[in-house]
């Protein structure tokens, strides 16, 4: 039996030998220390993140002694089923995942914030204060953030009174009067950019202050591709979930889609069969070296290295063609579906991909010292924008922006999932955290990705491709997560009556790495922005939602 | 240098013939649009790209027609910065209530007489998105609309057929 195969079987529950939750008796000791009581919520269906459920009023004591034990902040949604509101806190240390859950009261929901102690909290909490109405009570930005003039204040579109049409004006008027920092002094200006970019980009708003040429503040205002993607996941049946998941953020189809189908599978108790695992590994590794291709060159366009971009655009391209004739989507979007994946390959195809991958790493060798030995391409790329790996980290930022700033973490590799758990995944980590760090990282994770498909065509066996449904219980609740290209991708799904989703909520990596933007260009050029924010290469979409 | 020159040359022009594309229609299409963009666009053809709401799987693909493969400029069709020097807007999305001011704004800033092109299922019909509390839905339900190009997203061969075709009529 192969390797894949044999570490499938060890299934989920286990994650192979690797002792789990080793850090986690030191924290229930503290906070049991505290006064306050982790209880260990009943039931697996979360796993593999373990459950616990505190009272609110310790919510905010818990997060501090999470974030003195070095546990990483990773997200947090809201449901509101009934009269009480659920609030759902994901922490990861060692390539675990803990999710601290608690219930406000319907009236005056309040809650302590995370904020103090984990600044990504920041924008989840606005997030969640907008679409819900819950006052996180001493965070320090009670701006709005994701409301615009869309609906008004008071009003709270993920309630389920809120009727998904909601009560919209014929012309919604533009955001103004959101407060913005300001800073007085001579020579201190605003540059105001957006929503609307000068090229082919989602919109967003950047409030600069520079002096000179010098930026001294960025200030993001997003939420102008806000869609209600939330919102739309109810009622949904699993199939037009993962649709919908599928189009979170273009550019990571592959990656959304998987985490949905992943915590709608879990939530179902559905294993997919171990060819559609591997098929989609193979998609999420093809979206990874697409997007990193791409990339690279546009890095390299926004300094004039025009060379780059042709040679990495037509690399793309290729790339993008082969998707196509193999899977029938330049994008690979809904291939990944619940219970496995839409679409085989023939041996004929998976002989080409062979080829197709040993020509990419050749090209790859070629160009590598035509970009590294390029002194004016490398001074603009090297110790620019650089993001602390202190920041970082207080940040919470995930993928190639988090490796490049020396935050050795990969889910691939710390927190398996079939059929990378049956595979070596080489995390690339750098510790410069420039621009041509984030650069080198994405150079050699495609490097590592195209390895990684060489060993996923080989455990390819013949199999079915797609598990049958099963229709799970009211109630049922389920998390995926998934190393896309831009890193750790979850996702919270819970069903409701008759198989259909009542609670759906995707967590981009953007969320945090749009923060990291705001401190890395810090001390930077203006002219220098776009190459930075390129580097970071956020998804508004996938912030937005 | 002598290997950045030697690798530019060796890989030389990948930019694909009209034929290769391969149909008769935009073999025909494409003999005839330089001469309809010299004569009635003087020579070129000003496209000013709007995300109205997007998953950005459209903006992939529109990025796509400037890569070497297709290199749409060489028919006169650019990207610009400004709407104001645009002759067409090109947009994307389910338009966000979010977006619709600035598309809008975008809208009345370019310049008459003036297309609008709908990109994508969203910006089609809705698509995935449909209209809803944070949705418009189709660009037709906030702006007129001259030319849809269907596709989730288009290709970008899909696109470049659809401009030819506009810029034609």
């Amino acid at each position: 039996m192969n390797v894949l195969l044999k570490a499938h079987q060890d299934s989920i529950m286990t994650r192979g030998s690797v002792p789990r939750f080793t850090w986690l008796p030191a924290l229930q000791e503290e906070l049991a220390r505290l006064g306050v009581k982790l209880g260990e919520a009943q039931g697996e269906s979360l796993l593999p993140a373990r459950l616990f459920e505190l009272n609110s009023r310790d919510w905010g004591r818990a997060a501090q002694e999470a974030k003195h034990q070095g546990l990483r902040w990773a997200g947090l949604w809201v449901e509101k089923p009934g009269a009480a509101f659920i609030v759902t806190a994901c922490f990861e240390k060692q390539g675990d995942h803990a999710l601290f859950r608690t219930r406000v009261a319907d009236l005056d929901p309040e809650l302590p914030s995370h904020t103090p102690y984990f600044s990504a909290a920041s924008r989840l909490e606005r997030h969640a204060a907008d679409l819900f109405g819950i006052v996180f009570t001493d965070h320090p930005d009670r701006r709005r953030w994701i409301r615009h003039q869309a609906w008004g204040e008071g009003q709270f579109p993920l309630r389920r009174d809120f009727p998904r049409a909601g009560t919209p004006v014929p012309l919604t008027p533009p955001d103004n009067g959101y407060h913005f920092i300001v800073a007085q002094g001579e020579g201190v200006y605003e540059i105001p950019v957006g929503p609307i970019h000068a090229g082919i980009i989602e919109p967003g708003h950047f409030h600069f202050l520079a002096v000179g040429e010098t930026v001294l503040n960025l200030e993001e205002r997003l939420g102008y591709v806000h869609k209600g993607i939330e919102k739309l996941g109810e009622d949904r049946d699993p199939a037009g979930l993962a649709r919908l998941a599928g189009r979170v953020s273009g550019d990571s189809s592959v990656a959304h889609a998987w985490a949905a189908c992943m915590a709608m599978e879990r939530a179902a108790r559905i294993e997919p069969p171990p060819r559609a695992l591997i098929l989609r590994a193979i998609f999420a590794e093809r979206e990874r070296i697409a997007n990193h291709l791409g990339d690279i060159g546009a890095i390299c366009n926004d300094v004039g290295f025009a060379f780059a971009n042709y040679q990495f655009g037509r690399l793309r391209e290729l790339w993008q063609r082969d998707n196509l004739a193999w899977f029938g989507h330049r994008l690979l979007m809904d291939l990944v579906v619940p219970g496995g994946v839409a679409r085989d390959i023939s041996n004929g195809f998976g002989f080409a991909m062979i080829k197709q991958i040993s020509a990419l790493r050749r090209e790859l060798d070629e160009l590598r010292p035509l970009l590294a030995e390029n002194t004016s391409l490398q001074d603009r790329l090297v110790a620019a924008g650089v993001l602390r790996k202190e920041t970082a980290s207080a940040l919470g930022c995930l993928g190639y922006v988090a490796r490049a700033s020396g935050m050795d973490f990969d889910l691939r590799r710390d927190a398996p999932y079939a059929p990378y758990d049956g595979l070596p995944v080489e995390a690339v980590c750098r510790g410069e955290g420039d621009v041509a760090a984030r650069l080198e990282v994405r150079y050699d994770e495609s490097y590592v990705s195209l390895g990684l498909l060489e060993q996923l065509l080989e455990a390819l066996q013949d199999g079915e491709i797609l598990a049958p449904w099963k229709t799970p219980p009211a109630g049922a609740e389920g998390l995926g997560l998934v190393e896309g290209w831009r890193g750790e991708t979850l996702c919270f799904v819970r069903f409701g009556e008759e198989g259909r989703i009542a609670r759906y909520f995707p967590r981009d990596p953007s969320v945090f790495n749009w923060s990291a933007l705001e401190k890395l260009i810090h001390g930077n050029i203006v002219p220098d922005f776009p190459v930075c924010n390129k580097s970071v290469n956020g998804s508004y979409s996938g912030q937005d939602l | 240098m002598i290997k950045l020159l030697s690798k530019t040359f060796r890989v030389g022009v990948v930019t694909e013939p009209v034929k290769a594309f391969g149909d008769a229609e935009m073999e025909t299409l494409g003999a005839e649009l330089k001469a309809v963009i010299d004569r009635r666009f003087n020579g070129s053809l000003a496209i000013r790209q709007v995300d109205a709401g997007s998953c950005n799987g459209c903006e992939l693909e529109i990025h796509a027609l400037n890569n070497p493969f297709y290199d749409i400029e060489r028919f006169g069709v650019h990207f610009v910065a400004s709407p104001r020097h645009a002759d067409i807007l090109l947009v994307t999305g389910p338009v966000s209530r979010h977006m619709q001011s600035a598309l809008l704004t975008a809208y009345h800033a370019t310049p008459d007489p003036k297309w609008v092109v709908a990109v994508g299922s969203c910006a089609a019909d809705g698509g995935e998105f449909g209209i809803s509390y944070a949705s418009c839905g189709a660009v037709s339900n906030v702006l007129p609309v001259d030319l849809v190009i269907p596709g989730c997203p288009p290709t970008p061969l899909n696109l470049a057929k659809a401009l030819l075709k506009l810029a034609g009529r």
